[in-house]
């Protein structure tokens, strides 16, 4: 047997494709069900928080600008490292989450079949989604869903036993990837140590830096600064319920960002949550021979 | 003579048979308001037209509880095909008494009767006649199987295009199963008066439509009424901005098409006539009242010269008067304030020190009006650059590449039109990709159809209005659980298995309850 | 085929002016393609919106007028004979019998052979550079289809010149045009337009027709309108009236659209025939409306606009006779020419 001494992972925040600890200095206690001690988590500040946002605006045109082809085989690289590193994934969500192993299990294996199905999406939705129209006159008139731009997600904050781990924040994170946008997602506070190891995932996937910003720490507290960012184009408040979310649509109204409700447990994979970040564009042009 | 001074053709008024007031159309029949009746004038020469009832708040709850009456008892248990028949006969009488409806909405509204009888009425026919036939076929348009609808919507809508604003905003909400109650502009509620006459010589179920006027306060009581499901609005951003905050948490479904500050984009390359007929269709349509209008006009900078020579020997050509002389291109300014916050925002133009011409109208001597005038000179920092004017005034920027074109076009909180003029073809569709915004006119300006969705990006709005997307906003359309044809499904992957739950109903409760 | 591109051109004042004194085949392509193009839609959008103005009471009066004072009354069959012309001349001086105030047309347009009897005719009523009076205008180049050596249209140009005629309508070699041979297109019409100097060192004045049902597009119609320019046309015409479409509303704004930037670059007027198809006072008051707001109403004057028409005059009588007995007329109350 081996006398070695493990070496605990430092947990940090995902910022700009770096990890980079709170500019606060704070960090939170993790701990397991029984109350042991797992980790030091960074606690995220307002300030990290506009520099996610600041590294996600400065993200959207490339990832927006990619091929949809692209996009799909980078999300889809995600679920292939993601079945490489499961095992990492099954660990966390038993520690920290308090999951049996065959419930960890089933968990990755869900969460990596939601990155295959999204990524499937990415150079399809735009032809369910958008249309030609048939106008009354000698003109091309097309209407497509193009990407928000800056989303901001509070992912899933229930019982790790309920999948807020690693199934709820890449239910939420996924599709607003798909076209094109990049997110600043608030993992869930109780069960942060799978979003940084998804951080990780996202580091060494292909995704480019900046097109997924994750922070830890309390929802409560940075989701007012994200909601009222006049930089964020949309909010998913999707584990919000619990928070005074009401309040945080309304501070998003002063901008018109788009809005989407709390949802109770996991959002359930569906293409309305790809159009829901979307915008539509119709673009007109005169058709002539002469 | 002068040949140019055609001699005046006026549109006869003796079409109209106008009553000398009107009451809130509740229910299918014309009732007294319980406010202040107030008289809606001409903005041309400031005469009195029609006195019209104002709606308080237990006017706004009787014309709610018609209409959910009419939803609960009538509409929702109709056949989308019967349905359709009704917005069939509608489309069908605006077409038999357009001549009318044109001659009434350019006397409120002060448009040009060329535009009302050329543009918005055979838009507000072609709208009905487009969403009646999707009334039997919702279950096509790619919203699900079944989609429903939401119940009573509740609309508001501006003065600028008075009558088509009401067909927008009826034709698919009807179409979709829902009743309507409907508030016009202050200033221009005379055609929604003749189409609740309309409505019913269609003998369409009485409170499926009900119109109400009123002031802002009418519109806010109306919004926010718990009983209606569906807000769909029209008009400044302010006010899109306070509806936002009101209907936070409230489970209703929103539509708002708001401000805009387009910029219209003229290459070197463009087709240089049809160009300037877009910059002058882009901001003098409608005499600049236009959400939408092209009021940033972003010209490359070595044909600047060139393009404001000719844009002002274009502008010499309009012709500013009578809203109801056919020849007349550019009609009255629809009310007082309007025309002093047009004033006012032009002087602080002059002010920045953006250079201004006037087009060398004649201004007559009663009701409001303002000639057609460009800035140049104009940096992306003036106020007359960012804010919308919402009138008959241009802004001109200059910038040397495509890429600055399109950075200084999208540097705008609005998002809701551009255009673009260039012969090149992949620089139209490149250029088109970047600009953020819900429409974008290449090589046009200023078109609108019924099955063209509508509708801006960021402070312009939510949603589309028009096309099968104007359609989904009046449906309740639900997510559509793909996965678990698709994968694994998510419950069984988990021992609580709560992906599956409807979600919405027991979270739109708790945010009710705040 | 091969363009040759340096063949040097015959001069002619207004290119050199524009183009330089080196002009060439190259430099004469170069800048016809260098054009802005058309939006054959937005083209057509826009007068169709000119085509709305609504022209009523007094301002008909004078349009109807006017439309007379701006007829080349045509007639241009193989059909044609001395006495067709002296009856075509005879309309011409006296328009509506029944109403000595009626204007008299602005010219005759008949083939170069006809000349003689138009002139003869005309007698006393003839313009003959004064400025009024009747013009006679002749078809020539081998019109309609210009398909003829240069030298035949050379002398069928002169031999109308000096039977008289006025005014030169002439055809372009489409052919050429359409495979790129500019240059002579443009040495053509420099010719042509040497061909009307009569003895006096005087000029015929030139109409140059596009033919543009035959070029198609609208960007075709813009260079071609261009180069007939810069060769030296006085004139721009639509048609022959031989090809359809002839004139149209959006074709004719185009060219007008072309006379106005070449005022605005040299101050220099130059006319505007719309020729064929025009049959209705209602269409042809829509061409006065598409002058007047395009390049000023300025032009409307026969020296810079003309109708090439032969119907329309019957029908712009039948509508004077409304306004003046207050009646519908009938076609027996005007005269077949």
């Amino acid at each position: 047997m081996s006398t070695h001494l493990t070496i605990p992972k430092t947990y940090k925040l995902y910022i700009g494709g770096a990890f980079p600890r709170s500019e606060s200095g704070r960090t939170y206690q993790v701990v397991t069900r029984k109350g042991e001690f797992l980790a030091n988590a960074a606690k995220a500040s307002r300030k990290d928080a506009r520099d996610a946002v600041v590294a996600a605006r400065a993200a959207v045109a490339g990832w927006s600008g990619a091929t949809a082809y692209n996009r799909g085989q980078v999300l889809y690289r995600i679920a292939e490292l993601l079945e490489g590193r499961r095992a990492q994934f099954v660990d966390e969500l038993r520690h920290g989450g308090g999951l049996s192993e065959v419930a960890a299990q089933r968990e990755v294996d869900a969460a990596i079949d939601v990155w295959v199905w999204y990524a499937g999406w990415a150079d399809k939705y735009l032809q369910v989604s958008g249309n030609a129209n048939a106008v009354s006159g000698p003109y091309f008139n097309i209407s497509t869903p193009e990407p928000t731009g800056v989303v901001a997600l509070v992912a899933p904050q229930g019982p790790a036993s309920e999948g807020s781990g690693l199934l709820g924040l890449v239910s939420v994170i996924a599709p607003a990837l798909v076209s094109g946008n990049s997110v600043v997602v608030i993992a869930s506070e109780a069960t942060p140590l799978p979003a940084i190891s998804l951080a990780e995932v996202m580091a060494t996937s292909d995704v480019p830096g900046g097109v997924v910003n994750i922070l830890t720490g309390s929802p409560a507290e940075i989701a007012p600064w994200l909601a009222s960012h006049a930089d964020v184009n949309a909010l998913d408040l999707a584990g919000a319920g619990a928070l005074d979310w009401v309040d945080l649509q309304i501070a998003a109204a002063d901008t018109l960002t788009r809005v989407l409700p709390p949802e109770s447990g996991i959002p359930a994979a569906a293409l309305d949550r790809i159009q829901f970040f979307t915008e539509t564009k119709t673009v007109w042009h005169p058709k002539g021979i002469i | 003579m002068s040949f140019l001074e055609y001699a005046p053709a006026p549109e006869s008024k003796s079409i109209l048979h106008l009553k000398k007031k009107y009451g809130l159309f509740i229910n299918g029949e014309f009732v007294d308001g319980h406010g202040t009746p107030f008289t809606t004038i001409s903005p041309a020469d400031e005469s009195p037209i029609a006195g019209i009832a104002y709606a308080n708040e237990a006017d706004v709850d009787t014309a709610v509880a018609a209409a959910r009456r009419a939803y609960e008892k009538t509409w929702s248990r109709m056949s989308g095909a019967d349905r359709g028949k009704y917005l069939f006969r509608i489309a069908r009488l605006v077409q038999e008494r357009a001549r009318e409806l044109s001659v009434a909405e350019s006397l409120d509204n002060g448009k040009p009767i060329k535009e009302s009888r050329d543009v918005d009425v055979p838009l507000v026919a072609a709208w009905f006649f487009y969403y009646a036939g999707w009334a039997d076929k919702l279950d096509h348009a790619g919203y699900g199987p079944a989609p429903r609808a939401l119940g009573v919507a509740a609309q508001v809508i501006p003065w600028n295009f008075p009558l088509l604003m009401l067909a927008w905003k009826i034709a698919p909400a009807l179409a979709a199963g829902n009743t309507v109650v409907l508030k016009p502009a202050e200033t221009t509620p005379l055609s929604a008066l003749i189409f609740a006459e309309i409505l019913q010589q269609a003998d369409l179920p009485a409170g499926v439509v009900n119109i109400i006027t009123g002031a802002g306060d009418t519109g806010a009581a109306l919004v926010n009424h718990p009983d209606v499901n569906k807000v769909a609005f029209t008009g400044s951003t302010a006010v899109g901005r306070a509806i936002a905050k009101s209907t936070a948490g409230t489970g209703k479904k929103i539509t708002l098409e708001l401000g805009g500050k387009a910029a219209n984009i003229v290459f070197d390359d463009a087709p240089m006539d049809q160009a300037i007929e877009g910059i002058v269709n882009g901001i003098f349509f409608n005499q600049g009242h236009v959400c939408c209008a092209g009021s940033r006009l972003l010209v490359q900078e070595n044909v600047h010269d060139e393009v404001i020579d000719r844009l002002k020997q274009r502008l010499s050509t309009l012709r500013m008067g009578d809203p109801l002389d056919k020849n007349t291109d550019i009609g009255a300014i629809n009310s007082k304030a309007q025309l002093d916050r047009i004033r006012a925002l032009s002087k602080v133009g002059e002010e920045e020190g953006a250079q201004r011409w006037s087009a060398d109208c004649e201004i007559p001597a009663k009701g409001f009006w303002f000639a057609p005038t460009i800035f140049t000179n104009v940096e992306t920092s003036h106020r007359i650059a960012r804010e919308e004017i919402f009138g008959p005034v241009l802004s001109v920027l200059t910038f040397r590449t495509p890429a600055e074109a399109i950075a200084k076009a999208n540097n705008t909180p609005y998002g809701l039109s551009a255009g673009i003029w260039s012969d090149k073809g992949s620089r139209i569709l490149g250029v088109a990709d970047r600009l953020k915004a819900g429409v974008v006119w290449a090589n046009t300006f200023n078109r609108f159809d019924p099955a063209s969705p509508f509708g801006g990006y960021k402070e312009s709005g939510y949603g589309r209005e028009g096309g099968r997307h104007g359609l989904g906003a009046y449906l309740d359309t639900g997510w559509h659980p793909s996965l678990t044809a698709a994968a694994t499904p998510l419950s069984d992957a988990l021992e609580a298995g709560s992906a599956k739950k409807p979600r919405r109903a027991s979270v739109a409760k708790k945010g009710a309850s705040k | 085929m091969t363009i040759e591109t340096s063949v040097v051109l015959a001069p002619a004042s207004r290119a050199i002016q524009l183009i330089g004194s080196d002009l060439t085949e190259k430099s004469l392509k170069l800048h016809l393609d260098g054009l802005t193009g058309v939006d054959a839609v937005g083209l057509q959008a826009r007068a169709a919106d000119l085509a709305t103005r609504s022209i009523k009471t007094t301002s008909k009066v004078w349009a109807l007028d006017t439309i007379i004072k701006l007829i080349d009354l045509t007639t241009l069959e193989g059909s044609d004979t001395p006495g067709k012309v002296r009856s075509l001349v005879a309309k011409a001086m006296n328009p509506d019998p029944s109403d000595p105030t009626t204007p008299r047309v602005a010219a005759v347009c008949v083939y170069g052979d006809m000349v003689g009897d138009a002139v003869a005719a005309l007698g006393s009523a003839h313009a003959a550079g004064g400025s009024t009076g009747i013009n006679v205008a002749a078809v020539a180049t081998a019109f309609p289809s210009g398909r003829s050596s240069l030298a035949i249209k050379l002398a069928d140009t002169s031999d109308a010149v000096q039977a008289g005629a006025d005014e030169i309508d002439m055809v372009i070699d489409r052919g050429a045009f359409l495979s790129g041979r500019y240059g002579l297109v443009f040495d053509q019409i420099v010719a042509v337009k040497e061909a009307c100097r009569r003895e006096d060192g005087t000029y015929a004045h030139l109409k140059v027709i596009l033919e543009t049902g035959e070029l198609n597009t609208y960007d075709n119609v813009r260079r071609a309108s261009w180069l007939a320019i810069l060769a030296g046309g006085d004139f721009i015409k639509t048609s022959t009236g031989k090809v359809q479409p002839a004139a149209t509303l959006p074709v004719t704004l185009l060219m007008l659209q072309v006379v106005n930037d070449w005022y605005r670059l040299t101050g220099e007027k130059i006319g505007v025939k719309p020729a064929g198809g025009i049959r209705s006072s209602k269409d042809a008051i829509r061409y006065l409306v598409t002058v007047a707001e395009t390049v000023g109403e300025e032009w409307l004057q026969p020296h810079l606009f003309r109708f090439g028409a032969s119907s329309l005059l019957n029908d712009v009588l039948l509508q004077r006779q409304k306004i003046t007995t207050g009646h519908y007329s009938g076609p027996d109350y005007v005269t077949i020419d």
